[in-house]
Parts: C-alpha cells; structure tokens; sequence
C-alpha cells in the first residue's frame, strides 16, 4: 500500500490564480471556455473534476483527497498527477 | 425536406478565402438544383472549415479522420456517420483524400454509399509526377516537369538549364513561383514539410490561365465541359474573378486527355494559353474546381450531373455553352455560436436537428 | 457509496488552429496485445524490458512471397539476402534456408556467412571495402564478387594470378534512372564511361573474367518505374559488354531498395497508400527486362538470372520491439511526454521513420500528442515526435512496428546494455535468438594495465 500522507510539500506547489480559474467556463462535456484570452480546450474527466475542485478555492489536500473519493487512485498517484496537470494550467490560464 | 430524401455527403468544406476547396460551391449547386429535397451532410477535417458552418448548405456536419490516418480509420469514420444518418452518394471533393477512397469504394459499396470515381490506376496516370506522361500519350503540350527529392537540386539547377522564375508544387497541393534559388528552397522545403517528397519542379509557361471542368463517364467520353478563364487571381494564384469562355481547341484537349484517362468522375483540367496561342497541361485534378458554382450559372449544373449519373437517374438538361458569366468570389464571416463549436470540438458533429441554424 | 470511477491521468488540450478534429489522427486500432499468434505481455514478464520479437513465420512468408512474385515472372532468381539489414544467425539462417544466399558487404559479414555454414559459392561479396585476405578467400571459394572501384579490380587481378586462374568478377555499376537520386559513390558510372573502360580492362586481362552486373539505385525506393528503367539500362550494358569484350553476362543483380510497409517521415499517405507490393516491383521490373532481352533471346543467349538483394522488405514487418514507460512530464510547450526503456540506441531507424506505436492493452483515455523519449542522457533521443496516444502509466507497455530492418545491425550500446532479442518459431515455440548483454558484455574485451587495476589505489600500497 501506498502511504496515505506522501508529501509535506504540498504548501510549497503554487495553484493557479483562482480568480483565473473563476473565469473559465466549463462545460460537463469537457469544453473549456477563456473569456479573457479567447482561448478553448477540452479536458477529460479527472482534469475536469480537478478544474472544478480548484475553482472551489480547494486545496492540493483537499484535491488529492476528493479525487481519491470520486476516483480509484492512491494519493500518492492523485498527488504526481495534478502537481503536472498544475503546471499545464499555469501556462494555460495567464 | 424528410427523413427519407437523398442524402450526399460531401467534402473539402475548407472553403477559405486563400485557397478554397470545392466542397460549399458543390453543396450550393445541389441545394439550389433539388432545395430542401436533398439532405447535405459536410465532412470536413478541421472546426474551423468555412464550409461547415454554412448551415444553409450542409443540413447536417461531422468530422473525418485525416488522410494519414489510413485507409482503415477512414472507412471507419465514414461507416459510423452512415450509421448515425445513411449517406446515398459519397462526394469527395480533395486531392488528398482519394487515393484511400478509391480504394475503399467497394466497401462503401457494400454499405449502400455509391461514388462515382475513377479507379486507382487512372487517379496514378494524372498525378503530377506521372503528367507529362499521359500529355505525351494524348498529344497534349506540357511544360517540363522534374520530380526531385532534395532542396540540393536548386544548386546547380541553372546548370542544368533550369531557369528562374520556375514553379515548385506539392504532390497533392500547393504551387509556388519562385523567383530564385532562395525562394525555391524556401518552397521546396514549404511544400515538403506540408505534402511530403517527391515535390516537383515545373518550367514557369507565361500564359492566360483557362480551366476546364466535366465529368468523365468512365468509358472515354467527357460530359458537361465548362470552361473558365481566369481574369484576376490572389497572391497565392487562386482564382479571385473569372469568365465562361468556350474554345473547341481546349474542348478538343479535354476530350483527347479523357479518352486517354477513360475517366470516371468530376474532373478538372488547368491549362496555360501559352504566347503563342497554344495549350500548355499543368494539372488534371480528380475533382470539381473551387469556381464550380459557374456550372450551375451557365446551365450546366455538374454536381447534379454526377447525382444523376452516380444513381443512375435521368440526367438534367444541359445548357448550350454560355461564354460571358463572371464570377467573382468573396470573404465574408459567418457567425457560430460558441455552442456549436463546442459540440463540433467535443462530438467531432453537428447534427440537422439540434443545430443553431 | 458509490463505486470510484477508474482513474485516467487529467488531459486538457488546447484547441490549435490546423488541429481541431478530434477523429483526426484516430486509428482504427489503438492497442495491439499479440505479435504473431504470442500474447506480449508474458514475453516482457519472462524476459525483460526492452525486448525484440521476431516472427519466423513473417519472415519466411515474406522470403517464399518476394520469391513467387518475381520466379512467376521471370525464369532464374535468386534472392541475396543482405547481412547489413539483419545479420542475426537466426534470421540468416531460416532465410537461407528459404533458398536466399548470403548478400555481405564487409569481412566481418563474409566470415560470418561462412561460419554459418553457407558455402563461399553462394555468397555475395559487395562494398567499398574489401581486404586483400578476404577478397582472396571469397575468390578461391568461388563467391560472387562485385568489383566497386579500380583498385579493387587490380587487387582482384593481382589475387588471381596468385590464385594461378581466371576467375570471375562482376562489377557495381551506377547510372541515373531519371526516378531516384543517384547513388554516385558505388561502383563505375555509367554516363561518364567509367563502366566500359573497367569492362576492357577486365576484357584485356589475362586473369579476370566478367560475368555479372549489380548495381543498387537506392533505399525505400517507392516509384516501381525507377526499378524498370534500371533493369532496361542494365540490360543495354549487358549487351554493350558482350558486343565490347569476349563476355557473357550470367546474372544481373538490381540490389535491395524495396519499400516496406513503415512510415517514412517526409511521406504525406500513410504506407498502405504509397509502397508497392513485391508484385508491383515485380511486373514493373519482369516486363522491362523481357522487353530489354527480347533482341537477346531472339539470338538464342540464354537470358540472365535475375539476382535481388532484398533485406528491408523481407524483414522489417518479421520485427517489433516492446518497450515500458518509465515516467512522464509535460513539456513547456505544452505537448505531454513518455520517457521509456527503449531509445535511439536500439531503434536507430526512429531518425527517419515514424513508428507505429501501441500500447499492449486497451486504455480508454482520450488520445493526445505525446512525444516519445528514450533513456539516453541525450537531446536527440526521441522515439516519435508526436504521435497520438492515451495518457501511460508507469510501466506501461508499447509495442513498436515494423522494426526489423537495420535496428538490430545499427544498435549501440550506448550507456544501456542491449537487450535479448527473442524468436516466435513456426510451432509458436519462443527461443532466444540472442541473450541480453550485460555488464561483461561490455567490460569483456577490455584490458586494464597493471597500474590502472584499481580506480582509488591506496597511498599505502603504492
């Protein structure tokens, strides 16, 4: 088994601006919506739940846990996973 | 329209200003040949396609699998579209795309979706690195043609007696006048990169550009001719105005290249009325032109031709030739609502029934 | 509680001008879990990651049907089959046993041959470079030896006076076909009469004696006219030869060059749209060279057997390579990442193909482009700049086709030892054709001088 408490790094990982995510609109199909930059792009489920979760003002703890109840996935997984789906939505949403 | 209506399919919605494809001028004559008894279905290969958001054309939209996915992802494709709304009469109207599609015609067949192709040998005699050889066979004049691999060839191009300006063109598409060895490499590597090697050189003809369009019946005779010359062309040299013009010599070339050909199908035959009067072949392409639209103003509608001879249906009347119609094309944007870019970036379609027309 | 859904690693694509179609690059089939009848994933358990599989059954089909098409067509044939392409002992071995003989192009390939088992008489000795020893053996063992450049033809010359008898030579010819970029470098050219003056020399010589011509237009040649009109100038020497020195010309050898059904980069259609079939070459190569010989015939000379070279297209799709996913990042660009256990090192052919890559077991992640790295400490080690694939896990296993030709006669052990290359016999039997190299591998020619024995000696025991 995986441990349940993998980093205590995770105050150090910079989330995105949530007044920026605020902005995005998301649609249940995956399409996401920039009104500022005009841009789009389509996000799969887990990225979406994680979009959701972060316009939530949410937490990485709060994330990783939620996910790892919506989702089959060890927090250590959860964890590695939305640390790099962060960095691709800093360079996303600016 | 209803439910039950013959439905065509057709491609190359890609109808942007620089460079059209002919799909939107062939769904604009069938829609205003048949109006609401026809359902158009527009496949296309990017979102943005013009074409596909012209919804007074195309009752219905879906996206295709690229060319260079294969054969098998694109029958794939085509069999679920057909599943969701069955599609009667396949028309392509892309370069690209039909060496995969004459290959599958019999499946398509199977399945109850008709064309009307040429076979892949004769798509393979007019491509452009085997011209010059069914211009020779047919008697037809072609300025020189050199297939080459490598940007190399330009060093010692005017060695070999390859003078300046000279024309670099792609496989499938694209053609660029360049001017001197920088801008041919520049091309080369342009065209290259886009539509892959062999890329071919051709000796710029200084002419007047005429264009003929028809439809091969498949055994040797030529069907429809309309004939075009240009009278203004963009940056890229794509038509912008042209005229109907009717000249028995073109006819003649048209006629001879066809019966070489025995071909079936939409045709299209560029040629250069050279200084001195004469014909110059630049290029057979396996499709209608982007100015197809001219047809149906000069009464020959050639889209509905190729309906009435793919479904074996009487076919329409055809006009005696009609020289003097211009047409002059232009850019206009059409509105799409962010809803129905989404469901055509999410479902790869756009459905008649819930569309935003 | 409801049940968790399965997790897929979060994608989010950016909607990019030229690519918003989500059919676009799809495939028909996404994931392939057997090669030749042998589940893959039980291969990788038993024998490791990377790992080559090869088909003896593809690779014989292949030999018997680039033999059907062409003996169908024309009266002798001979297939060579080229070392360079694979030289495994294996895959010569049930190739030869297809009727092929040995086509080498160096000493080390003759030898190899030669320990093999195959008789000198049925070896072809190409290349640049021959030795003086080696040439003198493959002479005295009546090999077929193409003479690339007139130093080797004295050498030869000289060899057979040695030898005290006249003994046959071909020659490499190279000529331009108007279809393919000229290899210029092999052999005598033919436009500058090169070619005729080594065909009177060799007509002058008391010791030589031609009797073939070989000549090799390129590689992945995919227009079938440029093979025809070779056969058509080959045969017009062939002729000239005869006419010029007291001669007769018993094979012409049109060397390798056949596409196989591989991507090359650079090539809008995929392979299935642009290479030729063995028939295709064949037809286009049978009937200019009946056409060439008809005059030939007519005189009643018996017509030349036809020897092909054939390595890429027998073997290529006979090969694929499974490969595990070791990490993944995303690049500042923006474009997802695989790094796995196979590289450049092992798939020198990456450089000018783009690889069919699939992952053995179904993933039902949305694809998205994903570059695939190697684990070498090196830039230019990408197996694939972009190809489509659903988000991989850890450990996730690729298969990557067709892999057969040059990779493993170009690999490197670059930083990796090599891994074991494994065959899947016709009884659907799995032998290891040839084990994993491991550090001896390595360290087992070298030799460490008395004073280097140790890398930190102690002061003490100096």
């Amino acid at each position: 088994m995986e441990p349940q408490q993998p980093s205590h790094h995770r105050q150090t990982v910079a989330l995105p601006d949530p007044a920026t995510l605020k902005r995005l609109a998301l649609s249940d199909s995956g399409f996401v919506f920039d009104p500022v930059s005009g841009n789009s792009f389509t996000a799969n489920g887990s990225g979406l739940s994680i979009l959701r979760l972060l316009q939530g003002g949410n937490t990485l703890d709060q994330v990783v846990a939620s996910l790892g109840a919506e989702f089959e996935v060890t927090p250590s997984l959860a964890e590695r996973d939305v640390i790099e789906f962060i960095s691709q939505l800093r360079s996303a949403f600016k | 329209m209803t439910a039950s209506c013959l439905s065509v399919a057709i491609t190359g919605m890609n109808a942007v200003p620089d460079n059209p494809g002919a799909g939107l001028a062939v769904a604009r004559c069938l829609r205003e040949a048949h109006g609401q008894e026809i359902r158009i279905v527009g496949l296309g290969y990017d979102a943005l396609d013009p074409g596909l958001h012209r919804r007074e054309y195309c009752d219905s939209v879906h996206l295709l699998s690229y060319p260079g996915s294969g054969a098998q992802a694109l029958l794939a494709r085509l069999l679920e579209i057909h599943e969701a709304e069955p599609i009667d009469l396949l028309l392509p109207c892309l370069d690209s795309e039909l060496p995969l599609l004459v290959g599958l015609v019999p499946d398509l067949a199977e399945r109850g979706v008709r064309t009307y192709l040429p076979s892949a040998e004769q798509l393979a005699m007019r491509a452009k690195d085997r011209l010059a050889e069914l211009a020779r066979e047919a008697g037809v004049a072609m300025p020189e043609t050199l297939a080459i691999a490598q940007a190399d060839f330009f060093r010692a191009a005017e060695r070999e007696e390859w003078r300046y300006p000279l024309v670099v063109k792609g496989v499938f598409h694209d053609a660029r006048i360049a001017r001197n060895r920088d801008e041919a490499e520049q091309a080369f590597r342009a065209i290259a990169a886009e539509w892959g090697l062999p890329v071919l050189v051709q000796r710029r003809i200084v002419g007047e550009e005429c264009n003929l369009a028809g439809i091969g019946d498949g055994r040797g005779a030529l069907l429809g001719e309309v004939m075009m010359k240009k009278r203004a062309v963009t940056g890229r040299g794509k038509a912008w105005a042209g005229i109907s013009i009717h000249d028995e010599a073109l006819s003649d070339i048209a006629r001879r290249l066809v019966a070489a050909l025995k071909w079936r199908g939409p045709i299209e035959i560029e040629m250069i009325r050279d200084s001195q009067g004469e014909y110059q072949l630049i290029e057979i392409n396996p499709r209608f032109p982007a100015w197809i639209y001219l047809s149906q103003g000069v009464g020959r509608n050639l889209p509905d031709l190729l309906l009435a001879l793919a479904l074996d249906r009487p076919p329409p009347p055809l006009a005696p030739p009609a020289p003097g119609l211009l047409f002059i094309r232009y850019a206009e944007e059409t509105l799409v609502p962010l809803a129905a870019f989404e469901r055509l970036m999410i479902e790869g379609q756009l459905l008649g029934d819930t569309s935003s027309k | 509680m409801n049940a968790r859904k399965p997790w897929i690693k979060p994608v989010l694509t950016a909607h990019k001008p030229g690519g918003m179609n989500k059919f676009g690059p799809a495939r028909p089939q996404l994931h392939q879990a057997a090669f030749d009848g042998a589940a893959l994933e039980p291969l990788l358990a038993q024998f490791g990651s990377p790992l080559f599989v090869v088909s003896e059954k593809r690779l014989r089909e292949n030999a018997r049907q680039l033999r059907r098409a062409f003996s169908t067509r024309w009266p002798k044939v001979r297939h060579g089959w080229s070392y360079k392409t694979h030289g495994m002992g294996a895959v010569c071995n049930a190739l030869h046993q297809e009727g092929a003989w040995a086509e080498v192009v160096s000493e080390l390939e003759y030898r190899k041959a030669r320990a093999l088992g195959v008789p000198g008489s049925r070896i072809i000795f190409n290349g640049p470079w021959k030795p003086d020893a080696i040439l003198e053996q493959a002479m005295a063992e009546g090999a077929a030896i193409h003479l690339d450049h007139l130093d080797e033809l004295y050498a030869a010359e000289a060899i057979a006076r040695r030898l005290g008898r006249k003994v046959p030579v071909g020659l490499r010819l190279n000529f331009d076909t108007g279809y393919s970029e000229p290899w210029s470098r092999f052999g005598f050219n033919l436009e500058t009469g090169a070619a005729m003056d080594a065909v009177r020399r060799i007509g002058a010589s008391e010791w030589l004696q031609l009797n073939g011509l070989h000549s090799h237009i390129g590689t992945f040649v995919l227009d079938v006219r440029a093979y025809a009109q070779q056969a058509r100038i080959m045969a017009g020497f062939m002729d000239a030869a005869e006419r010029e020195i007291d001669c007769r010309i018993d094979y012409l050898d049109i060397g390798g060059g056949f596409a196989s059904r591989n991507a090359l980069q650079g090539i809008y259609l995929p392979p299935d749209q642009v290479v030729p079939g063995f028939d295709q070459y064949a037809e286009a190569i049978t009937e200019a060279l009946t056409e060439a010989t008809r005059a030939r015939s007519g005189q009643g000379k018996p017509l030349p057997v036809l020897v092909l070279e054939t390595g890429r297209a027998v073997v290529d799709d006979a090969e694929v390579l499974l490969t595990r996913v070791v990490g993944g990042k995303h690049l500042p660009d923006g474009r997802r990442a695989a790094i796995l256990d196979a590289g450049v090192n092992l798939l020198f052919t990456a450089y000018w193909y783009n690889h069919d890559v699939r992952p053995l077991r179904a993933n039902a992640g949305m694809a998205e482009e994903t570059v695939l790295f190697g684990p070498l400490c090196m830039n230019i080690d990408q197996l694939r700049a972009s190809v489509m694939l659903p988000p991989l896990q850890v450990g996730e296993a690729l298969c990557i086709s067709p892999v057969g030709a040059y990779n493993n006669t170009q690999w490197l052990q670059f930083i990796h030892a090599r891994p074991a290359v494994v065959m899947i016999m016709q009884d659907g039997r799995i032998e290891t054709i040839r084990t994993a190299e491991s550090l001896a591998s390595l360290s087992g020619p070298e030799c460490l001088p008395a004073e280097l024995q140790t890398p930190f000696p102690e002061p003490s025991a100096r």
